[in-house]
């Protein structure tokens, strides 16, 4: 698999990214249109496309502002919904010690769930060179802000992606990268643990912290049961 | 009035969104953690894999549904099998969507 340089580059870039883009395009629209339809502007759509970035917490808010609901309640929520992050930013840091600061905080900025989970797999496989993943990174937010500016300008016209399955992307896109990180049977035990819990913890009806909770306590089974194995 | 409301709302969420992504790469990448810190973190991305995936698969509108008309659950199968057997990401993507829009058309979904 020995390429020339500049175009395996471009496919380094592109390949990893292509998935998110064809999730984020319509789903960037989707924003775009019910922002409009809740009253925000263009301006405010794409704003917030460009500077929070975070598909789940700005659909979320779109309803909120629709609603009513006070800027600080708004603002809250989303720092609930956002706070899974801080496991996926933790659980990535140790293959950034080599990176600079700027480069640091430019990844932060658009680690989102998709990101997170193609960077993962990449960044255990030694491609965690801060170029090629600003790059990615880029590309997916772009197609992010650029269907939410398609979405605001078209309005009520076009607002069901369903034939094209586009909708499907993403939880595709997911079911492959869990599927590639189950290395052996204790991270199989870890997933099915996340899944259960989730959906548990759902049902209950914490929906804000579902991720978060079963996340931490799978990965504390998982960490747990490594610990256990490996004295022995 | 309203619009600087809306302006200041959008940049409380990009502050309290860039926090919890910035935070823990910031100070952690550089320190030797503890080897239970270690193992833990590594177990992170595959939980969190999961827990995302798995109530979108089976909420739709609310509640769960393990009905045939599903499509998200049942479309799962062959794109999880196509992962299993092609390592491909985009292949996996691939099948996905073509399982979905082959069965909308023919359930007329």
């Amino acid at each position: 698999m020995k390429e020339t340089r500049p175009p395996h580059r471009i496919m380094q870039i592109l390949t990893p990214a292509l998935p998110v883009v064809m999730g984020y395009l319509p789903i960037g629209f989707a924003f775009g249109v019910l922002a409009v339809n809740a009253g925000l502007s263009v301006f405010e759509a794409v704003a917030m496309s460009v500077i929070v970035y975070a598909g789940s917490a700005q659909l979320m808010a779109v309803s909120l502002f629709e609603a009513g609901i006070n800027p600080f309640s708004i603002v809250a929520t989303t720092f609930i919904v956002n706070l899974r992050h801080l496991l996926m930013s933790a659980s990535l840091a140790p293959h950034m010690k080599n990176w600079r600061k700027v480069e640091v905080a430019a990844f932060a900025f658009e680690l989102t769930d998709e990101s997170f989970g193609v960077h993962s797999l990449r960044f255990e496989h030694g491609e965690n060179q801060p170029g090629p993943t600003l790059g990615i990174n880029f590309i997916c937010q772009l197609s992010w802000v650029v269907g939410t500016l398609l979405g605001t300008l078209a309005g009520g016209l076009i607002t069901d992606v369903k034939p094209f399955a586009l909708d499907y992307a993403l939880p595709a896109m997911f079911i492959a990268l869990l599927i590639l990180q189950i290395k052996g049977g204790r991270y199989l035990l870890v997933a099915v643990v996340a899944g259960v819990l989730s959906i548990v913890i759902w049902l209950v009806g914490v929906t804000q912290w579902n991720v978060l909770l079963a996340t931490l306590i799978a990965a504390t089974v998982g960490a747990g049961v490594e610990t256990c194995t490996e004295r022995r | 009035m309203y619009r600087t409301t809306v302006m200041l709302t959008l940049l409380g969420m990009s502050l309290v969104t860039y926090l919890p992504r910035l935070l823990p790469a910031w100070f952690l990448r550089g320190r030797e953690l503890p080897p239970f810190l270690v193992a833990w973190l590594r177990y992170v991305p595959v939980a969190v894999l999961a827990a995302l995936l798995v109530p979108s698969l089976l909420v739709s509108d609310g509640t769960i549904n393990l009905h045939w008309n599903n499509l998200y659950l049942w479309a799962a199968l062959p794109a999880g099998v196509t992962a299993w057997k092609s390592r491909s990401m985009f292949l996996t993507v691939l099948v996905g969507m073509a399982v979905i829009a082959a069965l909308r058309l023919i359930l007329g979904l």
